[in-house]
């Protein structure tokens, strides 16, 4: 089959490889129909995530028919899922507790040593992200093998184009648990840093959650339109002093609750993340949470601080004085998807949430080399890429 | 005066003091939880033919008698080595330890124990395993080379086990990618 594979930083190649086949009795093979790149991918293509080998799958949003299954699996062959990034074994105490990123029991024993070194604890399994979550093989490619089938994939209704479902693989669930992680109350002023496919949805979440107000932050002009299409105010950082502006757009106060849509590849233009970057580009190894700094220094005492975006290590001059002395709560984490599905799912379904919007580009599997860096590189006219197997050439939708 | 467990010492002859007979090289395996009954633990375990396909390096073993097993080992650089275990103590739903009998080839014993964990969450169980490789230090040097070390090897032992009482499988990665010939089971790094 064809499948998107990295071969090193920036560069994306898509191969000829094996087929998938069921390994253990809860499999399924999916045959992918759509399946997009996500903003974390780019942290792949920029090379920031290590444990990633040459000829490794990429993809982690995707959606398609059952053609196959093992004999526990649930699924039927010819049923329309879309599959959760997150390899959820359904067993474990994480996963008892909804806990599905965390679960336990997903990562296999010889990859999960490594998350255990860094992180303290094994992480949990995930399609198409370095062998740090499992090596699993990802969704950019025409078929995949889903392990725990019975727990992940959720089985769509007929009269649902794939674009409109398949973020509830990850942008959409993840967008919402951040909004979640706000705790919004009534009458609060929800600050979110990043525009991007998450952020917009954090956005549309965060209002369908009762926010008073969302004050949305980005640099890309696109992006900033889209954020106030949702229903944001919206604040530009390059013309812009980010804090400021929240101070007085909130008299005084600050954003009762701030949510970090950006995460380790922060631009920014102050001096700490040149620091960063220069770090980070010498392996000295460090994040580049310039968006988080801000967040910490410009939420309100007693306020609420949400991380979605992606980090990796460590991060430098982090404002843990600030984060004390405001005493902020911080909720984060990678998204427990299987948590959110079937809700999200009704959403969509009737109406109240629109996952179309942000698509920007359709392509091909074989197009995706030429893609990804265009999304790296023009990130203003690049919102959102929907791959679809058996398409030649690319379109742009809007 | 403290409450910490052996191997959490940070003096090291106290952590191997702790392991057992100090003739052979003992590891610990990270206690594990798993969400299961102390009782369906311990009868899982006690089948040593199960742990076949828990353990990475053990190719198979085989019930001789009620107290006896011959179990079949991959050792390093391909080879198998074999040799009979006996139990030397079982304690139903708690402890089972073995070792090997007099004059086997390889030189090792082994002990788990199951423990309740904390109320609703299941069991624990601690093992301790020491192996004697084939040939000696030299052995040992050559096995961490190959990722057949014991220390790693036990710990993912543990790993597996849990993965298969809680989920009925081991989970496994093995899938298509690009990667140039390499055995789908093994994702030796």
């Amino acid at each position: 089959m064809r499948a998107v594979t990295w071969q090193g930083r920036h560069d994306v190649r898509t191969e000829t490889v094996p087929d998938p086949e069921i390994v253990n009795p809860r499999d399924a093979i999916i045959k992918v129909t759509s399946t997009a790149i996500c903003g974390s991918d780019l942290h792949l293509y920029d090379g920031y995530i290590p444990t990633m080998r040459a000829g490794d799958i990429l993809g982690h949003e995707f959606m398609g028919e059952v053609v196959e299954t093992g004999p526990k699996s649930t699924l039927v062959k010819g049923q329309r899922v879309v599959v959760p990034f997150t390899v959820s074994c359904g067993d474990c105490f994480f996963c008892k507790k909804d806990q599905y990123s965390a679960c336990d029991n997903a990562n296999p024993a010889t990859t999960s040593d490594m998350s255990e070194t860094l992180y303290g604890y094994p992480m949990g399994g995930a399609f198409g992200y370095a062998h740090l979550t499992g090596g699993y093989a990802g969704g950019q490619a025409e078929y995949v093998r889903v392990p725990y089938s019975d727990v992940g994939p959720i089985v769509i209704p007929d009269g649902f184009e794939d674009d409109k479902v398949l973020f509830l693989s990850d942008i959409l669930p993840t967008g919402w648990m951040a909004a979640e992680n706000a705790m919004i109350e009534e009458g609060d002023t929800v600050a979110v840093w990043g525009c991007g496919p998450v952020g917009l949805f954090a956005i549309q979440s965060a209002l369908l959650m009762g926010a008073h107000r969302v004050i949305a932050i980005d640099h890309y002009p696109r992006r900033l339109e889209l954020a106030k299409k949702m229903g944001a105010e919206v604040l530009n950082y390059r013309d812009t002093d980010i804090r400021e502006a929240l101070f007085e757009m909130t008299g005084g106060i600050g954003p009762d609750a701030c949510i970090d849509c950006v995460g380790m590849e922060s631009h920014g233009m102050g001096i700490d993340n040149l620091v960063d970057t220069v770090k980070a580009h010498t392996f000295l190894g460090t994040d580049r949470p310039a968006a988080l700094r801000q967040a910490v220094l410009a939420c309100r005492k007693g306020g609420r601080l949400s991380i979605p975006g992606v980090y990796g290590g460590m991060a430098d001059k982090f404002p843990i004085g600030a984060l004390m002395e405001k005493g902020l709560t911080v909720k984060s984490g990678q998204t427990h998807v299987q948590k959110y599905t079937q809700m999200l799912l009704d959403l969509i379904a009737d109406g109240k949430l629109d996952t179309t919007f942000m698509i920007s580009h359709h392509g091909g599997l074989d197009d995706a080399a030429g893609l990804y860096k265009a999304w790296h590189d023009e990130q203003n006219d690049y919102t959102k890429i929907v791959l679809k197997p058996g398409m030649q050439g690319v379109t742009a939708l809007q | 005066m403290t409450d910490a467990p052996a191997i959490a010492a940070r003096d090291k002859d106290q952590r191997e003091a702790a392991a057992g007979d100090g003739d052979e090289k003992a590891v610990v395996g990270r206690t594990v939880t798993i969400n299961r009954p102390r009782d369906e633990v311990y009868a899982f375990w006690r089948e040593f033919p199960n742990l076949a396909g828990i353990m990475e390096n053990v190719e198979r073993i085989e019930t001789i008698d009620a107290q006896r097993s011959l179990w079949v080992v991959k050792g390093p650089a391909g080879k198998t080595v074999e040799w009979e275990s006996v139990v030397t103590d079982d304690d139903p739903g708690r402890a089972i330890a073995w070792q090997s009998v007099e004059g086997a080839d390889v030189k090792s014993s082994g002990r788990v124990e199951f423990i309740d964990a904390a109320p609703g969450r299941g069991t624990m169980v601690r093992a301790t395993f020491s192996y004697d490789p084939p040939g000696g230090v030299i052995g040992e040097w050559i096995a961490k080379l190959f990722q057949r070390e014991p220390a790693i090897q036990t710990r993912r032992d543990l790993r597996r086990f849990k993965q298969f009482m809680e989920t009925g499988e081991v989970a496994s990665s093995a899938s298509p990618s690009g990667r140039e010939s390499e055995s789908p089971t093994e994702q030796a790094l």
